[in-house]
């Protein structure tokens, strides 16, 4: 499960950097969105990778994280997801304005001279 | 009583819910709640650097968790002055957003408060997790500003802005992940307490993760090579919007203290000093590009950008010289920067206000090309009769003043502050000035005459050569701003000793952070705070 994860991680990294250097700004924030997956994915496996754990402890019983899923990275990447998913929408509405104002959808609001 | 630590935080938040909810067509309304909530902040801030300035620090446990489980806010002498620096210039951009500017755009107002929200968030909390919190609460609101009045320039300089934070904000995430997944916790105080016990196999990529962290911050901070956003987003923005963004750049700035001085202080074993020479010499590379950008820039805005850029790089080659009395004197220098910085963006609207547009381009190339030579033979008799108007003499003076600080000229506290570094830098340890002291010496002080020569080749063009110069209609809203920064940093130079002996025990408990570390730790659950 960890070679799965860890090259699901690196695919997504990887695209979404090289979106993220491409001229376009709908690239762009394609590049984004996949980047902020990869990290999210990144934030939830640092809590260990295990199938089948719960990850509140029951009433009486002393957990231990070899059988307990850690519940931390959970709600760090549940916060991760609400704030990226919503500087991602606000990133939207500007490229919008972007391109309605320059009349180009490059990053640079300008195209480049050949 | 023990609950105002909380209060910077929860004013805004509550001020800016209200605006929302009151509607952005009821002017008045929001402009009182806005005056209300900002001139409370500033009392506030006043009394937590009374309650700040004693031995202990004040712990706030959020939920009245104990400090491990929960999150907590710290209250020590740093996030004091921080918490102070934000409400003084929130409330001077505040006063002059009141002139006009408001109205540029909808929803000024909350966006204002939640920024101040965000920023008293940063300066406040002892989680590293919830410090990402505020960060982002902070950007989110700051992106609405710098957009604030929308057009082609801030919009495409928006945009940069946006994507080049997102992804520090995707570092951050990285960094905050990789370190819990070593160390197991987010708490600052209870990580420096691990720091010492992690294995040496571990060591590797716990510092990785730290370092991570680290670029965030500095993408913050604008440090070369990481801070080629903030010169046009700055120059961009409206003015009252990027006064307060100005002090963003100093959240860098305060994060790199608290978290670098906490983990890799020299109580912190094997991984003392970890990154010490990248800050002082990307300190030293930023003051040089700021310097030739102070140079070679041809309008105010991006001069003013360029000036927060050396004041960033002096402030981390500062930390990177790893010396508690040296830290003392960049803190000094970073109040003192921070004020003169915020009434330097608001002058130069009013200043631009009464130019043709264009004007410094012009004057620029008229330079350059000797052209309009013959224009100057005036009739001695019209050039004897050349009276300055009132209100241009004001812009000058404060010009002036403006100058005076940010290059740290005597006899203001910009002078002092400088002076306070350099000197603790020759008197450090009987054997002798490092090079590198001898380099960070050159740069303040080169960096100070590169700022001197622009803004004289400024003032002279704005104030006395420029022929497009009209007395510009100012209202007294928009000068008291200017004049109630200016007139702090005078009241800094006059108080400088009281000041200093503060910000020198605080630098001196950043870099031991004994007070820090059990204050934090040891809180015991319970108590009034229930």
């Amino acid at each position: 499960m960890e070679l799965v994860v860890s090259l699901a991680i690196g695919v997504l990294a990887g695209s979404g950097v090289w979106l993220l250097l491409r001229p376009r700004t709908f690239q762009l924030i394609v590049g984004l969105a996949l980047l902020s997956y990869a990290v999210n994915l990144f934030i939830f496996s640092t809590g260990g990778l295990r199938s089948g754990a719960a990850a509140i402890l029951s009433p009486g019983e002393t957990g231990t994280l070899g059988a307990y899923a850690d519940p931390l990275p959970q709600a760090l990447v549940l916060t991760a997801i609400v704030i990226g998913f919503a500087t991602t929408a606000l990133l939207l509405v500007v490229l919008l304005a972007a391109r309605g104002l320059t009349g180009t959808d490059h990053v640079d609001g300008r195209e480049r001279e050949r | 009583m023990q609950h105002l630590v909380v209060a910077p935080i929860v004013v805004p938040m509550i001020a800016g819910a209200a605006m929302i909810l009151a509607g952005d067509r009821r002017r008045r309304l929001t402009a009182a709640i806005g005056l209300l909530s900002t001139l409370t902040l500033v009392v506030l801030a006043t009394i937590l650097i009374g309650i700040a300035d004693g031995p202990a620090v004040h712990v706030y446990r959020l939920g009245n968790w104990p400090s491990l489980f929960g999150i907590v806010l710290v209250l020590d002498r740093l996030s004091a002055v921080m918490l102070a620096l934000a409400a003084l210039l929130g409330f001077a951009a505040f006063l002059f957003s009141m002139g006009r500017w408001e109205r540029a755009g909808v929803h000024f107002h909350p966006l204002f408060q939640f920024q101040l929200m965000g920023l008293n968030g940063a300066f406040l909390t002892g989680d590293l997790f919830n410090l990402f919190v505020f960060f982002e609460v902070m950007l989110a609101a700051s992106y609405g500003m710098a957009l604030h009045g929308s057009g082609v320039a801030r919009v495409r300089a928006g945009m940069h802005y946006i994507v080049v934070n997102l992804v520090a904000s995707l570092l951050f995430l990285v960094g905050v992940s990789v370190v819990y997944g070593v160390a197991g916790t987010l708490n600052m105080a209870e990580l420096a307490h691990r720091m010492r016990g992690v294995t040496p196999h571990d060591r590797g990529l716990l510092e990785t993760g730290l370092a991570v962290l680290g670029i965030a911050f500095l993408v913050k901070a604008a440090m070369w090579p990481l801070g080629f956003w903030l010169p046009p987003t700055y120059a961009a923005a409206t003015t009252p919007a990027a006064a307060i963004l100005s002090i963003l750049s100093k959240v860098g700035i305060y994060a790199v203290l608290r978290v670098w001085l906490l983990l890799f202080g020299a109580a912190a074993g094997p991984s003392a000093g970890f990154g010490e020479a990248w800050l002082l010499i990307g300190g030293l590379l930023t003051i040089a590009f700021g310097s030739i950008a102070v140079l070679a820039t041809q309008n105010l805005p991006r001069l003013a950008g360029a000036s927060v850029m050396i004041s960033s790089g002096t402030l981390l080659a500062a930390i990177g010289a790893g010396q508690a009395a040296v830290t003392g004197g960049a803190l000094l220098y970073l109040v003192s920067s921070v004020l003169s910085i915020g009434a330097f963006f608001l002058l130069i609207e009013l200043v631009e206000r009464g130019r043709e547009v264009g004007a410094d381009v012009l004057a620029v190339s008229r330079e350059a090309f000797g052209a309009g030579e013959e224009e100057e033979e005036i009739d001695e008799q019209e050039v004897v009769g050349v009276a300055i108007p009132g209100t241009v003499a004001i812009l000058g003076f404060a010009f002036m003043a403006c100058a005076v600080l940010l290059a740290g000229l005597p006899p203001l506290s910009g002078f002092l502050a400088k002076f306070a570094i350099l000197s603790t830098l020759l008197a450090s340890g009987g054997t002798g000035v490092p090079a590198t002291s001898w380099v960070l010496m050159a740069a303040l002080i080169l960096s100070g005459f590169a700022t001197v020569v622009a803004m004289l080749r400024t003032g002279i063009d704005v104030f006395w050569a420029s022929p497009a110069t009209r007395a510009p209609r100012i209202g007294l809203i928009e000068i008291l701003p200017v004049a109630m920064l200016l007139l702090l940093c005078v009241a800094l130079t006059v108080g400088a000793g009281p000041a200093m002996a503060y910000l020198q025990s605080a630098a001196e408990r950043l870099h031991i952070p004994a007070d820090y570390l059990q204050g934090v730790v040891s809180t015991p659950a319970g108590g009034p705070g229930r």
